[in-house]
């Protein structure tokens, strides 16, 4: 490489391997103009993109735009947003007025929604600079990213690795620094697994504390935005710009949103945190049972106790989960049948051939069995088998986290029972595919809170994660708890070895 | 052989609200096409839906007057099936919690009363609707979304009527109820009150109910009719020749008055009904429901009785009189003003009634009110004016919407009450009749009242017609 292009690289790296708290000072106290900040990211993007494959869209002009509305705003002492001048990158399934919106579906190929989903306008509200749209599995359906109809996201840590699912784009733009801050959405586990993954902080906040207007409904019962960064304390920053109540989402809460930054550093003393005995058993990889067992040491070393519970209906999550979602799912994309918006096949006769055409062409086979797999069990006959039952025992797996919290504050097990799996290794067999979200699965069933943090690496140099969970609307709790851990290691130092496509 | 007809009829009525269900569009009807809508009613993706508190209110309020048991915890249900003007390709309804089950609905059919049982009041959004162009060969139709989202009422009566009769009072009663309770305009021209009726027909004296055929498209009242005459018909003669019915779903054809297999059971659609996860469960508690309990108006057929014994009229104008809410409302405003029950029921049932049909008035924004109605009364009460003269008058206010002591100032229509004035005419009358009078006094009564008509004749008809009697028989004497 040349040895300028190296000085310059590493300039970059330096710059952009900040978190967003820092660059914001940085912005603020006009070390840094956000234009040039926004400048050197996307040289950096354009020169490693080509072998991650994050964005689906890049919005490169609107961001420099915005940029120097943000450097005008400061120059001028107005005053400006919480995120002011901090490039993000927002999951494909979360509208964006103006700018594509594809869901990775070929069937919303072309799709630019005329509306902002409340979070995008939190964003824009709070001066946030929006770089890019990010890859994901089709309609969010997937653990890899490897459903995309567009293109397959490769982890930084290991370009023959997936990044996670389903929010992998976002995931491994955080991760390459190619974004400080990142939105993805959390049906079964579609932000934390990736967040472990690829070694970066993610979090799902409780059912109703994000709304989702304008999130890309797949379980609607189950689906939460999301928040990806590079530290703990980024996370506080983001859910603090997106959490709140939304007049046009019926199901999100009236619950007043607490300072998430203040008192981060409360420590863990005193605290009971639990380790549910379901989640350490068979099927867990040996390095990610260490690294967690490890977590845990640090953990009673900081004053807290460990205590064993059980979650006794964990074993049915991972089948209740596919009832309920893809039951929801099948409803949800049913839209999406040429008449209005998005895809339609070339030629037909008449609407149900047109129907059928569109739909067969513009959805992939992931998404295809998923419909089938949810209009089945929602069919005349089967709907008190599955969906019903299903739905019964949803709640037995809410009551067992309601018991649990009554004994611990908060729950500690891993992300994902493996690192990241090499890209194709599980791509046909769906079933184990649907494993990966064994551990993240449960939260979404009960609508608690949880976060992944980095806790480790596999000898191979993959990056390992540790969830943490909690009663509903405990998001600053759970961010006080990871933010102990965080500041006693240095796993969310470390970075991904980047290559550059100009070699 | 004889057999017993079975009908159970579903109404679908749009409710009054300004904005959609689920969305701050307007409903208003014949805008554009696609000029009321926004990505919440065209189901655009991300989008989510927000219950309108008062369309929710205005169900509840139908089923309570329907007699329904509310359910205390109601939520709503997506009902999936696929049709362009569908814009999710399902539709926001309620199947496993409906807003009211069991009630029931009294209603009036040949002098008895009859009850139906309302099997469940429910509430749903309006679909869209399909326009198809005209131009022979064309291979395309357009949607109009405007449509899509309105707040919809759906009634479910069970399989309680058994003739046409009873049919048609079901249907006029449902709509005085929604009418009176004020939750939907009942417009059918405008497709704001629809019915689907199901028809089965049994053995005379058997318990078992029939096959049952649904049928659709039905634009009218008249139509439910004649689709229930022609459904009866066509299944009597098929068991007659010993065949089956089918179960079935039925179109009406309109203009051939015939109906057509639109599909059969085995094509029926599996709604894959669930519960919608993007609204809340609805609760409704005491205070809630009691205020809406309050809120319920007097409904008709109690209006009608009241009617009758406080007015003392007759059960046939007190039927016509509460027939529609605004003409009782327009009733009980003139008499609360000037109390003559039996002569404002008269104005209203002959000739409000009769100018409102010629002249196609809308009924509820009628050009006269009720204190000019009552002055109207008044002046003639007072012998301003005589009541062939009134007619006139009633006539002018409906065009003109003035007071009718103004018209009768302008046109110079007050009565000639002067005798002398009148003296002076019937003097001229008697000269140039003398013929006439002297058939009058040969006993010929009835000449008495061509001369009165002729007094009449040349007053312009305004001579007090009591003082031109009494003058006249003094003049010629008894």
């Amino acid at each position: 490489m040349n040895k300028n292009i190296q000085i310059i690289r590493e300039e970059s790296l330096r710059l952009l391997g900040h978190t967003a708290l820092q660059i914001k000072e940085k912005i603020l106290s006009r070390e840094i103009q956000a234009t040039e900040l926004v400048g050197k990211l996307f040289e950096w993007i354009k020169d490693i993109e080509p072998n991650v494959q994050a964005f689906i869209t890049v919005n490169e002009k609107e961001a420099l735009e915005k940029a120097s509305e943000v450097d005008k705003k400061i120059a001028n002492r107005q005053k400006v947003g919480l995120l002011a001048g901090i490039p993000i990158a927002v999951k494909d399934n979360i509208c964006t007025k103006n700018l594509t919106t594809t869901c990775a579906s070929k069937i919303l190929q072309n799709f630019i929604p005329p509306y902002d989903a409340f979070v995008v306008k939190r964003l824009k509200e709070e001066d946030a600079i929006i770089i890019g749209k990010t890859n994901l599995d089709e309609f969010a359906m997937g653990s890899s990213t490897e459903n995309s109809g567009y293109k397959i996201t490769r982890n930084p840590w290991n370009h023959e690795c997936v990044p996670g699912g389903s929010s992998g784009g976002s995931a491994a733009a955080v991760a390459a620094d190619f974004s400080f801050l990142a939105l993805g959405s959390d049906t079964g586990g579609s932000v934390r697994q990736p967040a472990a993954l690829c070694g970066v902080v993610g979090t799902k906040p409780t059912y109703g504390r994000v709304s989702r207007y304008g999130l890309i409904a797949f379980g609607s019962s189950l689906d939460q935005i999301g928040t990806f960064t590079k530290d703990v304390k980024d996370a506080a920053l983001l859910l603090q710009v997106i959490a709140g109540n939304d007049l046009r989402d019926s199901t999100s809460a009236q619950v007043p949103v607490p300072d998430y930054l203040h008192g981060i550093d409360s420590g863990v003393k005193g605290l009971r945190i639990g380790i549910p005995k379901e989640y350490f058993a068979g099927g867990l990889n040996t390095e990610v049972s260490k690294a967690v067992k490890d977590a845990l040491k640090l953990y009673e070393k900081l004053g807290a106790t460990v205590v064993d519970i059980s979650l006794p209906h964990t074993e049915y999550a991972v089948a209740v989960y596919y009832i309920v979602a893809n039951a929801e799912a099948s409803s949800n994309l049913a839209r999406y049948d040429g008449v209005k918006y998005g895809y339609r096949t070339g030629e037909s006769r008449g609407i149900i051939d047109m129907y059928c055409r569109t739909r067969s062409e513009g959805f992939g086979n992931e998404v295809k069995r998923r419909i089938m797999l949810g209009n089945y069990a929602l069919s005349s006959g089967y709907y008190d088998a599955y969906y019903l039952k299903a739905s019964k025992v949803r709640n037995l797996i809410k009551n067992d986290f309601d018991f649990a919290f009554g004994r611990v504050d908060c729950i500690i097990c891993p992300t994902s029972p493996v690192p990241a799996f090499k890209i194709g290794e599980r791509a046909n067999n769906p079933l184990e595919m649907y494993l990966s979200d064994i551990y993240t699965i449960p939260a979404n069933l009960a609508g608690i809170p949880g976060i992944s943090i980095p806790c480790g690496f596999s000898e191979t140099g993959l990056p390992i994660g540790m969830q943490i969970l909690a009663k509903h609307f405990e998001e600053k709790k759970i961010l006080q708890i990871a933010y102990a851990f965080e500041r006693e290691t240095d796993f969310h130092l470390k970075k991904p070895p980047l290559k550059s496509s100009s070699v | 052989m004889e057999y017993e007809v079975v009908i159970g009829l579903e109404t679908h009525a749009e409710l009054a609200t300004i904005a959609k269900l689920f969305c701050g569009c307007s409903t208003k009807f014949g805008a554009e096409p696609n000029t009321h809508v926004c990505p919440i009613c065209l189901g655009m993706p991300g989008v989510l839906p927000v219950m309108n508190k008062k369309a929710f209110e205005y169900a509840l309020k139908a089923a309570v007057a329907l007699d329904c048991e509310i359910n205390r915890f109601t939520n709503f249900d997506r009902k999936s099936y696929y049709y362009p003007d569908l814009p999710k390709n399902y539709q926001i309804s309620q199947n496993y919690y409906n807003l009211g089950i069991d009630g029931h609905m009294d209603m009036f059919v040949n002098g008895s009363i009859k009850m139906v049982r309302i099997h469940n009041v429910h509430l749903e959004e309006e679909a869209g609707k399909l326009i198809h162009p005209e131009e022979p060969g064309a291979n395309y139709s357009l949607v109009d979304f405007n449509r899509a989202g309105v707040p919809l009422l759906e009634i479910v009566s069970y399989p309680d009527m058994r003739t046409v009769d009873e049919v048609e009072s079901y249907m006029q009663t449902v709509r005085k109820i929604l009418l009176y309770t004020e939750v939907s305009d009942c417009k059918m021209q405008e497709g704001s009150l629809r019915f689907e009726a199901s028809i089965s027909l049994r053995k005379k004296g058997t318990d078992k109910l029939g096959n049952r055929v649904e049928i659709k498209n039905l634009n009218s009242m008249k139509s439910v009719i004649k689709a229930i005459e022609y459904e009866a018909m066509r299944q009597s003669e098929l068991l007659d020749r010993g065949e089956t019915i089918d179960r079935e779903t039925r179109l009406w054809d309109e203009v051939g008055e015939k109906s057509q297999r639109m599909r059969s059971k085995e094509e029926s659609q599996d709604y894959r009904y669930f519960p919608e996860p993007d609204l809340l469960p609805v609760l409704i508690d005491e205070k809630w429901l009691s205020e809406v309990k309050n809120s319920i108006p007097e409904l008709p057929l109690a209006r009608k009785q009241r009617f009758i014994e406080a007015f003392k009229l007759s059960d046939y104008d007190a039927s016509i009189l509460t027939e529609e809410k605004v003409l009782a409302d327009f009733f009980e405003e003139c008499v609360k003003i000037l109390d003559r029950p039996k002569a404002f029921s008269n104005w209203i049932i002959n000739d409000l009634l009769r100018e409102v049909k010629d002249r196609k008035l809308d009924i509820s924004n009628l050009p006269i009110k009720p204190g000019q109605l009552a002055a109207l009364v008044e002046i003639i009460e007072k012998g301003t004016i005589s009541s062939t003269i009134a007619k006139e008058v009633f006539s002018e206010m409906i065009q003109t919407g003035k007071e009718p002591q103004k018209i009768v100032e302008e046109k110079g229509m007050a009565q000639i009450s002067d005798e002398g004035l009148i003296e002076s005419v019937i003097d001229k009358v008697i000269a140039v009749n003398p013929s006439v009078i002297e058939d009058y006094k040969k006993g010929k009564k009835n000449a008495l009242a061509f001369l009165v008509g002729q007094v009449m004749k040349e007053t312009k008809g305004k001579a007090n017609p009591k003082i031109v009697n009494e003058l006249l028989i003094q003049k010629v004497g008894s």
